[in-house]
């Protein structure tokens, strides 16, 4: 096991590696000089061409992209134009905001998901069933800023049940929560159901049935551990879903987390502050994928001895 | 039938029909089945794919999934009535009086649990007993079924055995909680010639030493020559012949047992073209007015095309479902 995680890792460098170039590469050739960004319009020529040089950004792309590559491994990466402090601080301070919103979302998603989905496959093609496969088709069709807006209008304008926007306390995460969570419940429970279903067919149930044990036992007992393989396969590619849903949740509901770091950067054609965010946030996904993986090898003993 | 006879029957099924209610109409799997099995012996069920052995068989203990339901008939095991009875009486049966082995052990099994557990899930599931006494139980019977290494296996996961191996683990696990019936459906049809034999003779053993009923479901005539006692032949949800397996191989009755007989290749024969019953199963949907069989009989009658006939006794419990016996004894 142990064995594994460690090859899984060293894998994920290089693909960290890449996606760094990717980002870099496209970062660099989108219109916009930074250096006019950050210095203001109205500035002598040799003083921005003077700047310039001492930034680096007169050397080849390819130098650029190594001496950049040199600071992220050692934690630096670079300055904000705009802010002008260090990414990394920038970075850290907001990572806590988007781990708790996105760790209740996937809570929300996954506590609402699965057994809604599970409900869902015993109780197939009946009302229950329909109703909840409409509630999870809302979830995956109503795009966050309009169920945002929505809830906000409700729970905090009309009823005044919670806060409209921040941060501070545990409140004021219930419907950022809510709002990112459930397309993804929509999606776990859809392929809870359809997986669910799936395994019902399989002779290993007829056998369980046989063996005489409860509906309730062959279902969750049985069932669901071989149905859940591809909905773990989902929730990891739902982190990066998550994040980037995060992007808009933030911004609507008023909490200042990597996504609204990264849409100001953004605004501001911040280069190094993007960079940053962009990094950080496939870090996070790889390491989504790499937990999943190992859920995965947990769940299911075939890929476990390989 | 006499109280006498009655006690020494352990299943008894009347007339029962299992239909499917499908949206292109009723297809009547099992259409008015009726079947003894004796206690200590082993009965098998013969015909080909889709007749309704299988259906007759999971009828009993009621594994029949959607859209198909029990329609009318009753099963009785040891006199007590099975059908209408309630879903926990049955649980409470399955796979504790009466178990299944299946015919597919390589799909049988759940594949992300161990053996062991699975097996021993079956003990705890019907008994109050402590999980190393479910465990000490579990590896006894898997040295009884002939499992090597008994002690090891217990943890191994279904992919890790092989396809002999998981069949003894599912007649471990249907044998475990010594039942007085064992379902055996198509137990060897996925395992190759000399595991087929080992299994068959695994069986046997088991019906002499734990004194349990079988009914093993076949569509292979050499397998039921090997150990049954008595025989059903099956055709398109009807039972078409029933005799002693002496019997059934030596006055063979009804034309469809002939043509199954005649399909068995004979190795030592002389080359020729190996004999096939003409013909499909009958569309269940749409069932030949008359005989089932007679579109595909070479012994087909007028009579046969217009009237159904009865199973008629052709003397030492030997029914056939042929005109042609209808005066009793030999065909008229």
């Amino acid at each position: 096991m142990a064995k594994y995680i460690i090859k899984r890792v060293l894998i994920s460098i290089p693909v960290l590696i890449g996606v760094v170039f990717v980002i870099f590469f496209m970062l660099n050739v989108v219109p916009g000089d930074p250096v006019t960004l950050m210095m203001g319009e109205h500035i002598k020529p040799d003083l921005i061409e003077a700047f310039r040089e001492r930034m680096g950004l007169d050397d080849p792309f390819i130098v650029q992209f190594f001496n950049y590559l040199k600071n992220a491994l050692q934690g630096d990466f670079g300055m904000s134009y705009k802010l002008k402090r260090e990414v990394s601080d920038l970075i850290f301070q907001a990572f806590p905001q988007t781990v708790k919103l996105t760790l209740s979302a996937a809570m929300v998603a996954w506590l609402i998901g699965i057994p809604s989905g599970i409900i869902a496959a015993v109780k197939q093609n009946t009302l229950i069933d329909r109703g909840f496969m409409t509630f999870s088709l809302m979830g995956v069709s109503m795009p966050v800023f309009w169920a945002g807006l929505l809830m906000q209008y409700v729970f905090a304008y009309k009823l005044g049940w919670l806060p409209v926007t921040g941060y501070k306390t545990w409140q004021s995460f219930i419907m950022p929560s809510i709002v990112l969570g459930w397309s993804s419940a929509g999606t776990i429970a859809r392929l809870t159901r359809s997986n669910l279903l799936e395994i019902m067919k399989n002779d290993f149930i007829r056998t369980a049935r046989a063996k005489g044990l409860r509906e309730t036992t062959v279902v969750v007992g049985h069932a669901l551990k071989n149905a859940m393989l591809p909905v773990v396969t989902m929730m990891a590619i739902q982190v990066s879903s998550l994040l980037g849903g995060a992007v808009m949740t933030e911004s609507i509901f008023g909490i200042p987390g990597l996504g609204r770091v990264a849409v100001s950067a953004i605004g501001d054609r911040d280069m190094p502050l993007l960079q940053g965010t962009i990094i950080f946030t496939t870090m996070l996904i790889i390491a989504g994928n790499l937990i999943a993986d190992l859920m995965y090898s947990v769940l299911d003993p075939r890929i476990r001895c390989e | 039938m006499s109280e006498q006879q009655n006690n020494a029957e352990l299943l008894k099924i009347t007339d029962l029909k299992t239909h499917f209610f499908t949206h292109k109409g009723v297809v009547p799997a099992v259409d008015g089945v009726t079947l003894e099995i004796p206690k200590r012996q082993i009965v098998g069920v013969v015909g080909e794919s889709g007749c309704g052995k299988s259906v007759t068989a999971m009828s009993i203990l009621q594994l029949i999934s959607r859209p198909g339901r029990i329609v009318s008939g009753s099963i009785r095991l040891d006199g007590k009535e099975l059908v209408g009875a309630g879903i926990d009486e049955i649980r409470e049966l399955r796979g504790n009086k009466i178990s299944v082995i299946f015919q597919e052990p390589m799909t049988s099994l759940n594949p992300v649990y161990t053996v062991g557990r699975q097996v021993s899930e079956a003990i705890t599931t019907h008994q109050q007993v402590s999980k190393q006494e479910a465990k000490q139980r579990v590896i006894d019977i898997f040295k009884a079924v002939g499992i090597p290494e008994a002690e090891k296996r217990f943890k191994a996961y279904p992919h890790q055995l092989s396809g002999g191996l998981r069949q003894r683990v599912m007649i471990g696990m249907a044998m475990v909680c010594r039942p007085q019936l064992l379902i055996a459906d198509e137990p060897t049809t996925a395992l190759d010639v000399t595991i087929e034999a080992q299994i068959l003779h695994l069986m046997k053993q088991l019906e002499s030493d734990f004194g349990t009923s079988i009914m093993l479901i076949t569509h292979n005539l050499g397998v039921v020559a090997e150990v049954c006692d008595y025989v059903y032949v099956m055709y398109a949800g009807k039972i078409m012949e029933q005799a002693n397996i002496f019997d059934l191989f030596d006055h063979t009755g009804h034309p469809y047992t002939k043509g199954l007989l005649q399909s068995i290749p004979k190795p030592m024969a002389e080359k020729q073209r190996l004999y096939n019953i003409k013909g499909m199963v009958p569309n269940l949907l749409r069932l030949p007015k008359g005989c089932r069989f007679c579109p595909r009989c070479e012994f087909a009658m007028q009579e046969c095309h217009e009237h159904e006939p009865e199973l008629y006794d052709a003397g030492n419990q030997h029914l056939v479902r042929c005109f042609l016996y209808k005066n009793g004894g030999e065909p008229a």
